[in-house]
C-alpha cells in the first residue's frame, strides 16, 4: 500500500518487459481428460467464513490439471485461505465454514462421506516457513508411509530415494539420511518438505508461499524444481512475488479482498490483465 | 503537549539523574536484600536438619526395622512404603492426568466447557491434602472397599498430583509447534497419529518433569495417607497392594508429636527428616536432569 512516486514507472516498465519474457513458456502436456473437460480442481461459488468474518466471496474457479497456477493478491486478500481450502486444513481452525461447491477429481470433497485423511494424502501441502519434523531426513520422508502402514524396510528406502530424488536434494544429502533435518540449510529444508509431500504420492500439491523464508539461490532451485514437478504433479501454488508468478505459472489467479478479480493465462493476465485493478496491483500501483 | 511532556522527561534526566541514581540503587538492594533472606530461611531449614539428623544415619538406620518400641533401630519400612506408595501415585496420576490432558489439548472443542474444566482441576490444586484424604477414605478405603492399603493411599496421593500432573502436560502439549502438527495433518495423519508420532515425543519430556515435580510434593504427603492406609507401625515390608504400610512423611509426624517418648527418639524424627528431604531433593533433581536431557535433545534437532 505504499504510494508510488513518479520515479518509480522506469521500474515499472523494466519490470513489465522482465515478466513478458519469463512468462513465455509453453504450458504443460495436458492429458486426454482434460481436453474432455476434466478438472482437477474445480470450486464454485465458494463462500469461506472465520466465525462472522467472511474471508472469501464467491469465487468461482477451474484447475484442469497439471502445471502450475499460480495465486496472487496483496496480504490478507485470502489466497492462503483459499488454498487451505482445497486440503480442508482449515477444517483445524474452530469457527470456520464454508459453502459453495469444491471439488476434486471429481469429487465434492466437502461432502459428509468425504475421507479427509485420504484426501490431504493425494492433495500434498508445502508451508510458507519449512517444517521438518525434528527426526532425521530418512524419518521424514518415511514418515507418510508409515502413518500409512508401510513397515517394509526395503520399500520405505525406495520411497525416500526416489522422493528425495524428485525434489533434487538426493545428491546433496544421500550420505548422511540418519542426520537430523534441522541441521540442513532453509532451502535443503524446504525441499525436503516437498520431498516428504512426494513420499504419500499426491496428484496436487499445494504451495503457500514456499520461497518467501529463503534466499534467493535457494529460491531458484525450488523454482526450478517446481517447473519440473508440474509436468507429474498439478501445482497451485500462493506466492507474494509477482516475478514468480510469472516466471513459473501457466495459470495466474489473481485475488483481492476475498475476491477472485481474475483468472487466466499467466502470460495474458500480466501483458493483458482484463479488470482494472488488476492492471493497478501487476503494475506496482498498490500492493 | 507531547513534546512538553518530553522535555519535562529529559530535564529530570538531566537534573536529577544522581538522584535517581540513589533511588535505584535502594531499590535493587531491597530486592537483593529478600533473595537473600529466602536463601537464608532455606539454609538455617536445611542445616538444622542437616546437623541434627546427620548423625542418626548410617547402614543399619536405613536397612533395619524400628525396634524396642521405635526407640531404635531404622527406618527401613517406611522408605520401602514410601517407594510403593509413590510408583502406585504415579501408576495412577501419569495415564489418567496425560490422557485428559491430551483430550483437553487436541480433541475437545474449546469453549465454554474446556475453560469451565481447566478452572476446576486447576482450584483442585488449592484444596487442603486432608480433604484428600478424607475423601479417599470416603471412596476408596470404604466403597471400593480397598480398606486401609498401599492402594487407597496411591490413589489418594494420585488425586491430589492430578491438577499438577494435568496442567504440566497441558503446558508441555501447547509448546509443541503449530507447524509439526500441520505438518503432520497434511500429509494425511489422523489425530491420533498426529498426537502419537509428532506431539507426544516432543512432549513428554515436559510431562515428565512436572509429574515428578508432583510426586515430589505428593512423596512428602502425610495427611492423605493418614486416613487411608499409613500405619503406625508395622513389624513386616507390605507384601501386597492391599497390605497397610509405614511411610516416611507419617513416621516423622509419629516421631515428633505422638510417640511415647518424644524427646529420646528425636534424633531418630531428625534422621527421617533428612532421609525424606533427600528423598525429595532427588526426584527433584530428577525433573532438572530430564529437564536438561530434552533441551540438547531439542539442540541436536532429533
Amino acid at each position: 500500500m505504499i504510494p508510488k512516486n513518479s520515479n518509480v514507472t522506469s521500474n515499472v516498465t523494466i519490470e513489465e518487459t522482465r515478466i513478458q519474457e519469463t512468462a513465455k513458456h509453453e504450458p504443460a502436456i495436458l492429458n486426454k481428460d482434460v481436453e474432455n473437460g476434466y478438472c482437477e480442481v474445480k470450486v464454485e461459488n465458494l463462500n469461506f467464513f472465520y466465525g462472522s468474518v467472511q474471508a472469501l466471496f464467491n469465487v468461482t474457479v477451474k484447475v484442469q490439471g497439471k502445471g502450475v497456477a499460480a495465486l496472487i493478491g496483496p496480504s490478507g486478500c485470502g489466497k492462503s485461505t483459499f488454498l487451505r481450502v482445497l486440503n480442508r486444513m482449515n477444517d483445524l481452525i474452530p469457527g470456520t465454514r464454508l459453502d459453495g461447491k469444491v471439488s476434486i477429481h471429481g469429487k465434492n470433497i466437502y461432502a459428509p462421506n468425504t475421507d479427509v485423511v485420504n484426501l490431504r494424502k493425494k492433495v500434498g501441502m508445502v508451508f510458507q516457513h519449512p517444517n521438518p519434523f525434528p527426526k532425521s531426513i530418512f524419518d521424514n520422508i518415511a514418515y507418510g508411509p508409515r502413518i500409512d502402514g508401510l513397515k517394509n524396510k526395503a520399500v520405505l528406502t525406495e520411497i525416500v530415494e526416489t522422493s528425495l530424488k524428485g525434489a533434487a536434494l538426493w545428491d546433496e544429502v544421500k550420505d548422511r539420511l540418519n542426520e537430523p533435518a534441522l541441521a540442513l540449510s532453509g532451502g535443503q529444508q524446504q525441499r525436503l518438505c516437498i520431498a516428504r509431500a512426494l513420499g504419500v504420492k499426491p496428484r496436487i500439491l499445494l504451495m503457500d508461499e514456499p520461497t518467501s523464508a529463503i534466499d534467493p539461490i535457494a529460491t531458484q532451485r525450488i523454482e526450478d524444481l517446481i517447473r519440473n514437478l508440474c509436468t507429474e504433479y498439478t501445482i497451485i501454488i500462493v506466492t507474494h512475488n509477482m516475478q514468480q508468478a510469472a516466471r513459473i505459472s501457466d495459470h495466474t489467479g489473481f485475488f483481492l479482498q476475498g475476491k477472485m478479480i481474475e483468472w487466466g493465462g499467466t502470460s495474458n493476465l500480466f501483458t493483458n490483465p482484463q479488470d482494472k485493478r488488476t492492471e493497478d496491483y501487476i503494475t506496482g500501483r498498490f500492493g | 503537549m507531547k513534546a512538553e511532556v518530553l522535555n519535562k522527561g529529559i530535564v529530570v534526566e538531566k537534573y536529577k539523574s544522581s538522584e535517581w541514581r540513589s533511588y535505584e540503587l535502594v531499590g535493587f538492594w531491597a530486592l537483593r536484600l529478600t533473595l537473600v533472606l529466602v536463601l537464608f530461611i532455606l539454609g538455617v531449614i536445611v542445616f538444622d536438619i542437616f546437623s541434627k539428623g546427620a548423625g542418626v544415619i548410617n547402614w543399619e538406620f536405613l536397612t533395619q526395622p524400628p525396634r524396642v518400641g521405635m526407640t531404635e533401630g531404622g527406618i527401613f519400612p517406611a522408605i520401602v512404603g514410601t517407594f510403593y506408595v509413590t510408583l502406585i501415585t504415579i501408576a495412577f496420576a501419569l495415564p489418567l492426568g496425560v490422557g485428559a490432558a491430551i483430550y483437553l489439548n487436541e480433541y475437545a472443542l474449546q469453549g465454554k466447557f474446556t475453560r469451565l474444566v481447566r478452572m476446576s482441576v486447576r482450584n483442585l490444586a488449592g484444596v487442603p491434602s486432608i480433604v484428600f484424604g478424607l475423601f479417599g477414605m470416603a471412596v476408596f478405603v470404604k466403597i471400593f472397599g480397598f480398606g486401609p492399603s498401599l492402594i487407597a493411599a496411591g490413589f489418594t496421593l494420585g488425586l491430589l498430583t492430578l491438577p499438577v500432573t494435568v496442567t504440566a502436560s497441558e503446558e508441555a502439549l501447547r509448546t509443541v509447534p503449530r507447524a509439526y502438527r500441520e505438518g503432520s495433518f497434511a500429509l494425511g495423519a489422523t489425530r491420533w497419529q498426529v498426537v502419537r508420532t509428532v506431539v507426544l515425543p516432543r512432549a513428554i519430556p515436559g510431562i515428565l518433569t512436572g509429574t515428578i515435580l508432583g510426586l515430589a510434593r505428593a512423596a512428602g504427603e502425610t495427611a492423605p495417607i493418614l486416613a487411608t492406609g499409613a500405619a503406625f507401625f508395622l513389624p513386616h515390608l507390605p507384601d501386597s497392594i492391599r497390605s497397610q504400610f509405614m511411610a516416611l512423611p507419617y513416621h516423622l509426624f509419629i516421631m515428633s508429636t505422638q510417640h511415647h517418648a518424644i524427646s529420646q527418639v528425636r534424633p531418630i524424627a531428625y534422621g527421617t527428616a533428612l532421609v525424606l528431604l533427600i528423598l525429595v531433593s532427588l526426584l527433584n533433581l530428577a525433573a532438572v536432569f530430564v529437564r536438561k536431557r530434552y533441551r540438547d535433545r531439542v539442540a541436536k534437532g532429533l
